[in-house]
């Protein structure tokens, strides 16, 4: 188990394998959302009380729940690079931010969108779920903007995994920020007993997979290029292109 | 059909933040194809300028 650990985590071996590995997820990634979005939109019946427009909940919740996910893959990987200082982890953690800061975007557009009938605002000021998503927006384009504006690429690699590690505090209140404070966003219901219909939850469990599947195949790709770029002076690249050109 | 599409007075916001979900997901993955296929090109200039050279 290690030893494929260890392997996967050199870089040339990893190329490989992602390239194989990214469809893999990306295909039944997206006929999960296709199955998902459609029952979402068209076979779920509608809420009592929320009427159609719970329907953005298929698209809400796994966008948020990616949000945070990403961010504590960055904030993971970045550690790992840290500690064990494997040359991969500070790959995998630049090439989350990225997917996790649109996803929080879209987390935080959707909330909105659906906020507007519900509670009848856009926007919340004081709300602490609403701000810490955010802040967490905030925390990506940081992390994001201090990599870009440091040259040498160690240096960002250390500066922006201590950055993500501080910001894993605002993902914890993101999470518990329903339960802590009073908030107009309703509490968790997903994983709650009671709280939903199964024929409402299964399809939006259904979407939270076929989102992290797809969620999975942009990441693998983005690690790709990342390692592409660091590696870019290195032999096995060489040899890679030369190869694929038909030089070798 | 024509009911379902219209989701009662809410089909403007259920539909709107459907689109931007696909409009974001295939933004993002244009955008990391775009930059992957721009680092290989330049990897390659590079090992063509350094062969021309040798």
């Amino acid at each position: 188990m290690w030893k494929w650990f260890h392997q996967l985590a050199s870089p040339p071996h990893f190329y490989r394998i992602s390239a194989i590995l990214s469809p893999w997820l990306a295909v039944p990634g997206l006929i999960l959302i296709g199955y998902s979005a459609w029952q979402g939109l068209f076979v779920v019946p509608m809420d009592y009380q929320q009427g159609d427009a719970f329907r953005i909940i298929y698209v809400h919740v796994p966008s948020a729940y990616l949000s945070m996910m990403a961010y504590m893959i960055m904030a993971t990987a970045g550690a790992i690079g840290l500690i064990w200082r494997i040359k991969l982890s500070h790959s995998v953690a630049a090439a989350a931010a990225p997917i996790g800061a649109a996803f929080t975007f879209l987390a935080l557009c959707t909330g909105s969108i659906w906020g507007r009938p519900m509670w009848g605002t856009w926007w919340e000021w004081g709300d602490p779920r609403m701000m810490s998503e955010l802040i967490l927006l905030f925390l990506y384009f940081g992390y994001m903007a201090l990599r870009s504006a440091i040259d040498d690429t160690a240096k960002a690699d250390k500066a922006s995994a201590v950055l993500a590690l501080v910001g894993i505090v605002n993902v914890v209140i993101v999470h518990f920020s329903v339960e802590w404070w009073s908030s107009l966003h309703q509490g968790q219901t997903v994983f709650k007993k009671g709280t939903m219909d199964a024929d409402m939850r299964v399809p939006l469990l259904l979407m939270i997979l076929g989102f992290t599947l797809l969620f999975g195949s942009m990441l693998l790709r983005r690690i790709r290029t990342e390692v592409l770029y660091r590696e870019r002076r290195t032999k096995w690249v060489r040899e890679m292109i030369l190869k694929s050109k038909g030089g070798a | 059909m024509e009911g379902g599409f219209a989701m009662g007075d809410y089909g403007a916001y259920v539909w709107s933040c459907y689109a931007l979900t696909l409009v974001i997901v295939v933004f993002s993955d244009w955008r990391a194809r775009l930059r992957h296929k721009r680092v290989y090109r330049d990897v390659e200039v590079r090992l063509k300028a350094l062969e021309d050279r040798e």
